[in-house]
């Protein structure tokens, strides 16, 4: 597990424990040490289980962020922990309620209440050329949320998405719902690392993908 | 920023930068075809002084305007469903109450007129399906009139059922989509309703969900008369209905359990849970596999 964590992930010791963690205010009752170190839990959160897993995920601290599905914020506060301007897109208006409170203790964090199905809805107030887009939506057609939100990627930006077999299909056997869907994404991202994330998070597949460029940003 | 297409306007465009109830409309109402640089955009048509004062206007104004959202989605969601549920089930009873009242009156007429003969039957007056037939007469007389127009009340009220329910079927989901998924729009809202909405649901144990709308035989129970109720409205489900009823007592336990869970995710989290519905058929096909006796 040695690779390069973005500035601003740390794996700091808790519990005798080596974990990874931000700093930042907490959130969701994680502990946290004297420097104001707080442990992202991997079994809570799927870009924090890819870190964990020591997947190349081209983060280095800083960069600006298009959060899909950020649910009431339990990642994406790490994110804006060690990204830049942070937009976290959540759907439902239940989670989005705790999103709100995680968001008032960081200034670079944008709640949006959105449907990531919809980038048009929000396509006025999340910038341009963003260096990332992290992707955790339970939703079926996760391959074309990812492709109608290509738009907002940097040509040489990274998509890193958690893809959840049952939501594309509860009787499907995972292996044909992943394959189908990187086959999907392969439309308009260039595959670069997948790992079953199952140590962590049942039945979900985490990609690391960048955009194609021979593709012209679509719709 | 392929630059050929059409301009593009960002949120802030004519925004005076104090007004934050214009940029929440902004935010909530406003659409782009694609996005743009919007920091640098904000900074060249001075809305912001430079990038560090556009992030800052942009943090208070998402707040602002998701804090706005997040209310009336809310506002709208349970207590509307619970409304609609009761007024469904009034318009259904009062029609039917009405259609009596209908299929007796209108008896007392159709026996003795012959007008338009052939379409007045006797023995197809009761129920909604009969105030149906009744509005078709040609009245002859006043009190014709009046058993005509009465039936055409009945069916208004019988639509209006009809459009309540799919409203019911088209926003529990949104409102509970755990609970809608497991229990059926319907029951679901049922529930909610019995419950007082999806907050007191959810601090619902089990044991309660499992006898909602069966107070009284629990009241009953509880004084020392008649065994304790099984089930109380859960019993319109399938799972408790379809299952043999030496089993129904376990299936309804088992159902109750996991539609006390269903509404706890959809309180606390919102977010569908593929798992717990597993579970549940899981359970059901397990009970129902037992051996009953004959």
């Amino acid at each position: 597990m040695s690779l390069d964590l973005p500035t601003g992930v740390e794996r700091r010791r808790f519990d005798g424990r080596g974990r990874l963690a931000t700093r930042g205010d907490p959130v969701y009752g994680e502990p946290q040490d004297a420097d104001g170190w707080r442990a992202w839990d991997a079994g809570r959160s799927k870009l924090g289980a890819m870190l964990e897993l020591g997947m190349d995920v081209g983060l280095v601290g800083g960069e600006g962020v298009l959060y899909l599905g950020a649910a009431s914020g339990t990642t994406v506060s790490h994110v804006a922990d060690f990204a830049g301007p942070t937009y976290a897109v959540e759907f439902a208006p239940r989670p989005t309620r705790d999103l709100l409170s995680v968001a008032e203790s960081r200034p670079n964090l944008f709640p949006l209440l959105k449907d990531a199905r919809e980038p048009r809805t929000y396509a006025h107030v999340v910038e341009a050329d963003l260096d990332c887009i992290v992707q955790d939506v339970a939703t079926r057609g996760q391959a074309r949320v990812a492709l109608r939100n290509r738009q907002f990627l940097a040509s040489d930006g990274r998509l890193l998405a958690a893809i959840k077999a049952r939501s594309e299909d509860v009787l499907d056997d995972p292996e044909t719902v992943f394959e189908n869907t990187l086959e999907a994404l392969r439309e308009g991202y260039e595959i670069l690392e997948t790992q079953r994330l199952d140590r962590f998070h049942d039945d979900h597949l985490a990609v690391v993908a960048e955009p194609r460029s021979e593709m012209a940003a679509e719709r | 920023m392929s630059g050929s297409s059409p301009e593009q306007t960002g949120w802030f465009s004519d925004l005076d930068p104090g007004d934050l109830e214009a940029a929440t409309t902004a935010i909530s109402e406003g659409e782009a075809d694609r996005p743009e640089h919007w920091p640098t955009r904000a900074v060249q048509s001075g809305f912001a002084t430079d990038e560090d004062d556009y992030y800052e206007a942009l943090h208070e104004a998402t707040l602002v305007a998701t804090r706005e959202a997040v209310r009336s989605r809310e506002r709208a969601d349970d207590q509307q469903l619970t409304h609609a549920i009761r007024a469904m089930d009034d318009t259904e009873r009062t029609a039917n109450e009405l259609a009596e009242r209908l299929a007796e009156w209108a008896g007392s007429l159709a026996e003795r007129s012959g007008s338009d003969n052939g379409t007045r039957s006797t023995d197809a007056l009761g129920g909604i399906d009969g105030a149906r037939a009744v509005t078709e007469w040609t009245p002859q007389s006043p009190a014709e009139e009046r058993v005509v127009s009465l039936a055409r009340r009945v069916v208004d009220l019988d639509d209006e059922r009809a459009e309540l329910r799919s409203f019911v079927e088209s926003h529990a989901p949104e409102v509970a989509p755990n609970l809608a998924a497991m229990a059926g729009p319907v029951l679901a809202a049922r529930l909610l309703s019995l419950a007082g909405g999806l907050e007191s649901l959810a601090k619902k144990p089990a044991g309660t969900v499992q006898v909602l709308g069966a107070e009284d035989a629990l009241f009953a129970h509880l004084r020392g008369r008649g065994s304790s109720p099984k089930h109380g409205v859960i019993f319109t489900h399938e799972y408790v209905r379809g299952t043999h009823p030496d089993n129904r007592g376990s299936a309804a336990r088992a159902f109750a359990g996991k539609l006390a869970i269903a509404a706890r995710i959809d309180h606390y989290s919102g977010e569908y849970k593929q798992s717990v519905h597993d579970d549940l058929n899981e359970r059901i096909r397990a009970i129902r596999e037992r051996e009953v006796g004959e």
